[in-house]
């Protein structure tokens, strides 16, 4: 049997010369752009093209921080606010939320996660318009409040912690915290939010990764001297797209942070990612 | 740390008795509340925020498009007339057909091209597994925004490394943003850049789901490899085939970014609308025109329902096909 199976999956090299070009040109980009962001406009204009990375990243950062017209660093700091405040709120609400409907019993449970398995069916752009209308009357324009709040909450993150909870916690676990007579808000805090702390840990850096890259949104409702990260990078690619050396430098800085939590922690998203393509 | 809980102050200075904890309809009254209403305290602040935030927008968009509606002026019902108009608008219809090419030039290839990936990674004895895998994948990482950044430049007419590559080939500078077809084919690979990783660890997913003795008992039989792919991998890879295909399409429907910032953030896309997508056409008439509100609001209805109709059709098409 090792023997038939062993011929069947043999890895020819041609299967790693595929996979080495795939990786290739998923890196090359990265790569590019860190190129660009060192050198001068001078040099970029070469022909033939620049093909490794050169000393001028420190003016060319310089320039991003000295533009009064991008507001940078103002957009890298409420990207960080956000994310972090978006990220805190799915994983909390959605592991509350999942262990519910996972271990509670309450009337009309089935229907309510159904609901909120078709919520994550439905295409996010079809309420932007009266919620940008929504936010005038909030007199939330131009606020972090109208790209935080909305998005406190995640259907994916309740149900991927609702399946996370059915296998992780055992009911007994939950019935041993109600003999103690613990009230269940203890039984989540002090049993099932640590049983659930690595499905809580991946669907945290997905959220994070999500609310970090977002567009449309706050591009929609931000003004340009209180953008997010994003929404700045879009205006300096508009307002300077001849200095390729100041957007790539910019943008090399708006995406390593990304790239470098990815690098940490990569094996656990994957499997995030992988596992739920199964279960759904 | 758990005595910051709002709930947790029942004041637990006498533990309800074991039996009475086992039978809690006669135990404390706290433990009763708790028992039949935390469920729904627990599951409430998804249910507010989404419906204050998600599903009242929505129905409020319905509501917009059957009027005449200036976001800071005067409304007026006009019935149906928003999408009578919508069917004649050459501009609807031009930015339909650029969503649809876009969308055929990204997902045919990329599902093509994941679907090796994932055959390719689901060998048992590849080695540095987890390194491809990583490598794949990291294009998602990046925001849609830095993606068309640099894209843009590498489309760039002048000094853009594609055409520095086409030269070779003797082929003259592409005006890559000019013509429909040259812009869909760059906005496509932006998409295609960003997402085959993805679909590939999908796929892969759902490739290592299958039982391996169905190869082992195949493989004895003498089946080729090949023979494999066609008889066992695709076949049982259909679910999550679909699942691939549902979620390319209602990404692909939506698409916005990469065209707006392809074409330097110009709602038009191009000089001549040469790739103005559904989502930006409803961003001109709901956003960048407020007095064209309700009309955006028909466009964004129509979308959704070319999503519903499309992912169906699609649905039943790999059902079938994979027969």
């Amino acid at each position: 049997m090792i023997s038939a199976s062993q011929r069947l999956w043999r890895t020819s090299p041609l299967t790693y010369v595929a996979l080495v070009i795939a990786a290739l040109m998923s890196i090359y980009p990265f790569y590019y752009m860190v190129v660009i962001g060192t050198r001068s406009l001078d040099q970029i204009n070469d022909v033939p093209p620049p093909m490794l990375p050169g000393g001028e990243f420190g003016a060319n950062f310089g320039r991003v921080l000295d533009n009064d017209a991008a507001n940078f660093l103002k957009g890298m700091l409420n990207s960080i606010i956000v994310s972090s405040v978006v990220t805190l709120s799915v994983v909390i609400t959605g592991s509350l939320a999942g262990f519910t409907f996972a271990k509670l019993k309450f009337r009309g449970r089935n229907a309510l996660l159904l609901a909120i398995v078709v919520t994550m069916m439905i295409p996010t752009q079809l309420g932007l318009i009266p919620l940008w209308g929504m936010m005038q009357t909030l007199g939330w324009y131009d606020s972090l409040y109208a790209v935080t709040v909305p998005f406190l909450v995640s259907a994916f993150g309740v149900f991927m912690m609702r399946q996370y909870a059915s296998q992780a916690i055992s009911d007994e676990l939950i019935e041993a915290g109600r003999m103690d007579g613990a009230s269940t808000f203890r039984i989540y805090w002090n049993i099932v939010l640590p049983a659930l702390r690595p499905a809580a840990g991946v669907l945290g850096l997905l959220t994070f990764m999500e609310t970090w890259n977002s567009f449309l949104w706050p591009y929609a409702i931000l003004s340009p001297e209180n953008p997010t990260l994003q929404v700045s990078l879009s205006f300096l690619s508009y307002a300077y797209y001849t200095d390729y050396s100041q957007v790539f430098a910019a943008t090399a800085i708006g995406t390593i942070p990304l790239v470098l939590v990815f690098l940490v922690f990569g094996r656990q998203i994957i499997g995030g990612i992988m596992e739920g393509a199964v279960k759904s | 740390m758990s005595l910051s809980a709002p709930t947790a102050t029942p004041s637990p200075a006498a533990p309800p008795p074991r039996e009475s904890a086992s039978r809690p309809r006669k135990g404390h009254l706290f433990t009763r509340l708790d028992l039949k209403y935390s469920p729904y305290l627990y599951i409430a602040p998804f249910f507010l925020i989404f419906g204050a935030f998600g599903l009242y927008p929505m129905l409020r968009t319905a509501w917009m498009s059957l009027h005449d509606w200036d976001m800071i002026g005067d409304r007026s019902f006009i019935g149906l007339d928003n999408y009578t108009r919508l069917m004649q608008d050459e501009y609807f219809w031009n930015a339909l057909v650029n969503t649809f090419g876009i969308f055929a030039l990204s997902t045919i290839p990329q599902l093509l091209l994941a679907l090796f990936l994932a055959n390719l990674l689901n060998s048992t004895l590849l080695r540095a597994k987890t390194f491809f895998r990583m490598a794949i994948f990291i294009p998602n990482v990046v925001s849609v925004a830095a993606v068309a950044i640099v894209f843009g430049m590498l489309f760039q007419r002048d000094f853009g490394l594609f055409n520095w590559l086409l030269s070779f080939v003797g082929v003259s500078p592409v005006d890559w943003d000019a013509g429909k077809l040259s812009s869909w084919t760059a906005i496509a690979s932006m998409v295609n850049w960003r997402w085959t990783g993805y679909n590939t660890l999908i796929l892969l997913a759902g490739m290592q789901a299958i039982p391996k003795d169905l190869y082992e008992a195949a493989a004895l039989d003498g089946a080729s490899p090949w023979r494999q792919f066609w008889q066992i991998t695709l076949p049982m890879l259909k679910p999550t085939f679909v699942f691939v295909v549902i979620l390319s399409t209602i990404g692909g429907m939506q698409l916005f970014t990469e065209p707006l910032l392809f074409g330097n953030g110009v709602i038009l896309g191009g000089d001549q609308r040469e790739f103005q997508t559904l989502a930006m056409y409803m961003y001109e008439m709901g956003i960048t025109n407020l007095n064209t509100a309700g009309y955006g609001a028909a466009v964004a209805w129509a979308m959704f329902l070319i999503i519903v109709v499309v992912s169906l059709f699609n649905f039943v098409l790999v059902r079938r096909s994979a027969k």
